[in-house]
C-alpha cells in the first residue's frame, strides 16, 4: 500500500491523535504526532512514570520457512542463532561496505518464523533488499499494514500494563516477548523500546489500536502516564545514545564507526554476511572515525548538520543534537577522526557561524537505575 | 484573543508602544508553534536595528527560529532575565516574555503593522 506522492500516510491512531489535541507533522512520509501536551513534560513523564507512543509507522517484515535462520544469518549482522523462540535482538542489514541498509529488531516468533521490525522510512528499501538476496526455502513478506505498534515506556509501564494483559510481565525479561492479549485484543507484548527505560512495545491489529490507546491512557493517567510524540521519542533515544537511522548512520557509515560493534557477530557459527571483512578489520584495528557523544560547553544548541571543527579545521558534522530535558544539557552525536575521539577531547561546533566549544563525553548521557 | 493594545507582524511578533519606546516579543501563536523554549539569544543594548533584520534567535527543544526586527530603531533595553529563564516565553509570551525595547527611528512605523483583528485572521488562516 503505497501512498501517492505528496500525500502522507496515516496510522490507525491519526484521527485519535488529532482529537486528543496532538500537534501533527510529516515524518518519513507519515503524518505523526510530534507533541501532545509539551515535549519536556512528555520526556520527563517517561523518565519518571510512563509515556505512550504511536510507532505504527514502523514496518514489520516476516521471514519464514525452513531456510529462515540460514537466510537471516546471511543478511543481518548479529548472531540470529542466539535467539530462542520469544526472544528479540537488535541487529542491522549490512551492505558490502559494512554500513547498514537499516537497523532493525529481529523477533523469533517460531521455530522457523521471524519478524523484522524496520524503520518507517526504510520499509520498502529493506523489503526490496531482502527480496534481492538469494533466499531458497524462505518466504519474505511485508506485513507492515497488518500491525499497529504502540510503545508504553517508563518505570511504571509494568504496573500499568499488567492488569490489562494475559502476559506474565514479571517473567518477561528485557528483549523478550510473549503472545497474549491486551485488554482483550490479541497482541505481541515485547519488552523492548527506544527510550532508555523499561517498557513494552505492543503489536496489535490496526482496528484494535484506538480502543487500546484510550484504555492505556485511562489506566496509566492516574499513574503519571502521558501520551507522547515523536519529539520526546527523539530526545529520549538521544539521551540513551541510541542511533537514529538517516541521522547518525546511513549507507556510508559502518556499524563499527557508529559504535554498533556489539551487534556485529564474528562468531564462527555466524558465517559470512555482507561487509563482514570490513567490519572485522575495523573491529580489530579500529575504524578511521567514530561516532561520539558530546556536551556543548558554550552557549548554544548543536543541531543535525552543524559543522564540526577540530583544531579549527572542518572535520564532519553533527548528526544529532538537542537540549536534553532530563540531563538538562545541550548534547549530541557526531563523527570525529579516531585520533580525536577520546573522551575529554575538546573541539568546536559551528552553530550558525559561531564556533562553540564542545567536549567528548562518556555515553549514554543517561542510564536508568537498574 | 489578541489584544488591541499592541500591533503584530506576519513573523509572529508583537510590538507595544509606550511613548517613544516599543516593546517587542513573540506572539502566543508563535510560542505554541515552537513548543518548549530552551534557548534565547538577544542583541546588545545600543544596537541599531533595521526593520526585517535578524535581532536574535529563539530555540525550542525541536526548532530554531530567528527573531526579526518589526521596525527600525535603537535597542534601549534587553530582557536579560529572560535569557536565563526562557520558559517565560511559553508561559507569558505577551507579558514577562518580552524580549527587547527599541526606540523606533520612525515613530509612525508601528502603525503600519497588523492590528489585532488582522493578526487574528492571519493565524486562523494558518490553521
Amino acid at each position: 500500500m503505497e501512498a501517492a506522492p505528496g500525500t502522507l500516510r496515516r496510522t490507525p491512531l491519526a484521527a485519535l491523535h488529532r482529537e486528543m489535541g496532538a500537534k501533527m507533522v510529516p515524518f518519513a512520509g507519515w503524518e505523526m504526532p510530534v507533541e501532545y501536551s509539551g515535549l519536556i513534560g512528555e520526556h520527563l513523564a517517561v523518565r519518571k512514570a510512563a509515556g505512550l507512543f504511536d510507532v505504527s509507522h514502523m514496518g514489520e517484515i516476516e521471514v519464514a520457512g525452513p531456510g529462515a535462520l540460514a537466510f537471516l544469518q546471511r543478511v543481518t549482522s548479529n548472531d540470529v542463532a542466539k535467539l530462542a523462540e520469544g526472544q528479540a535482538q537488535y541487529s542491522a542489514l549490512p551492505l558490502p561496505n559494512g554500513a547498514p541498509v537499516d537497523d532493525v529488531v529481529v523477533l523469533r516468533r517460531g521455530a522457523e518464523r521471524y519478524l523484522i521490525v524496520a524503520n518507517a522510512g526504510n520499509i520498502d528499501k529493506d523489503y526490496r533488499h531482502l527480496l534481492d538476496q538469494d533466499g531458497r526455502e524462505v518466504e519474505v513478506k511485508n506485513r507492515s499494514d497488518e500491525f499497529a505498534l504502540i510503545a508504553l515506556q517508563g518505570p511504571r509501564a509494568p504496573e500499568i500494563l499488567q492488569p490489562l494483559t494475559t502476559a506474565d510481565l514479571s517473567a518477561l525479561r528485557r528483549y523478550h516477548f510473549a503472545d497474549g492479549t491486551v485488554d482483550g485484543h490479541p497482541a505481541i507484548v515485547s519488552r523492548t523500546g527506544y527510550t532508555g527505560e523499561d517498557g513494552f512495545e505492543l503489536f496489535v491489529a490496526p482496528d484494535a489500536a484506538p480502543a487500546l490507546w484510550k484504555k492505556l491512557v485511562e489506566t496509566g493517567g492516574p499513574r503519571g502516564l502521558l501520551p507522547a510524540g515523536l519529539g520526546a521519542r527523539d530526545t529520549l533515544r538521544l539521551e540513551a545514545r541510541m542511533c537514529l537511522y538517516g541521522m547518525d548512520m546511513d549507507e556510508t557509515t559502518t556499524l563499527i564507526e557508529a559504535g554498533l560493534g556489539w551487534i556485529v557477530s564474528l562468531d564462527p557459527g555466524k558465517g559470512d554476511f555482507p561487509g563482514r571483512g570490513v567490519l572485522e578489520a575495523q573491529k580489530k584495528g579500529g575504524p578511521p572515525r567514530k561516532l561520539v557523544g558530546f556536551e556543548v560547553l558554550g552557549r548554544g544548541i548543536a543541531r543535525h548538520g552543524h559543522p564540526v571543527l577540530v583544531h579549527h579545521q572542518p572535520a564532519g558534522a553533527v548528526t544529532s543534537g538537542t537540549y536534553a530535558p532530563f540531563v538538562q544539557k545541550n548534547i549530541g552525536l557526531c563523527y570525529l577522526p579516531a585520533a580525536h575521539a577520546a573522551v575529554g577531547t575538546e573541539f568546536e561546533i559551528d552553530v550558525r557561524g559561531r564556533p562553540v566549544p564542545a567536549r567528548v563525553v562518556p555515553t549514554p548521557f543517561y542510564k536508568r537505575a537498574q | 484573543m489578541y489584544s488591541d493594545d499592541r500591533r503584530y507582524t506576519k513573523e509572529h511578533e508583537w510590538v507595544k508602544v509606550d511613548g517613544d519606546r516599543a516593546r517587542v516579543g513573540i506572539t502566543d501563536y508563535a510560542q505554541n508553534q515552537l513548543g518548549d523554549v530552551v534557548y534565547l539569544e538577544l542583541p546588545e543594548v545600543g544596537r541599531v536595528l533595521k526593520a526585517g533584520e535578524t535581532f536574535g534567535t529563539v530555540e525550542s527543544v525541536k526548532a530554531v527560529s530567528e527573531l526579526f526586527a518589526p521596525v527600525s530603531g535603537e535597542v534601549l533595553e534587553v530582557n536579560s532575565a529572560l535569557v536565563g529563564n526562557p520558559e517565560a516565553i511559553n508561559t507569558d509570551p505577551h507579558g514577562n516574555g518580552w524580549m527587547i525595547v527599541v526606540r523606533p527611528s520612525d515613530p509612525g512605523s508601528v502603525g503600519g503593522l497588523l492590528d489585532a483583528r488582522a493578526y487574528q485572521a492571519l493565524v486562523e488562516g494558518a490553521k
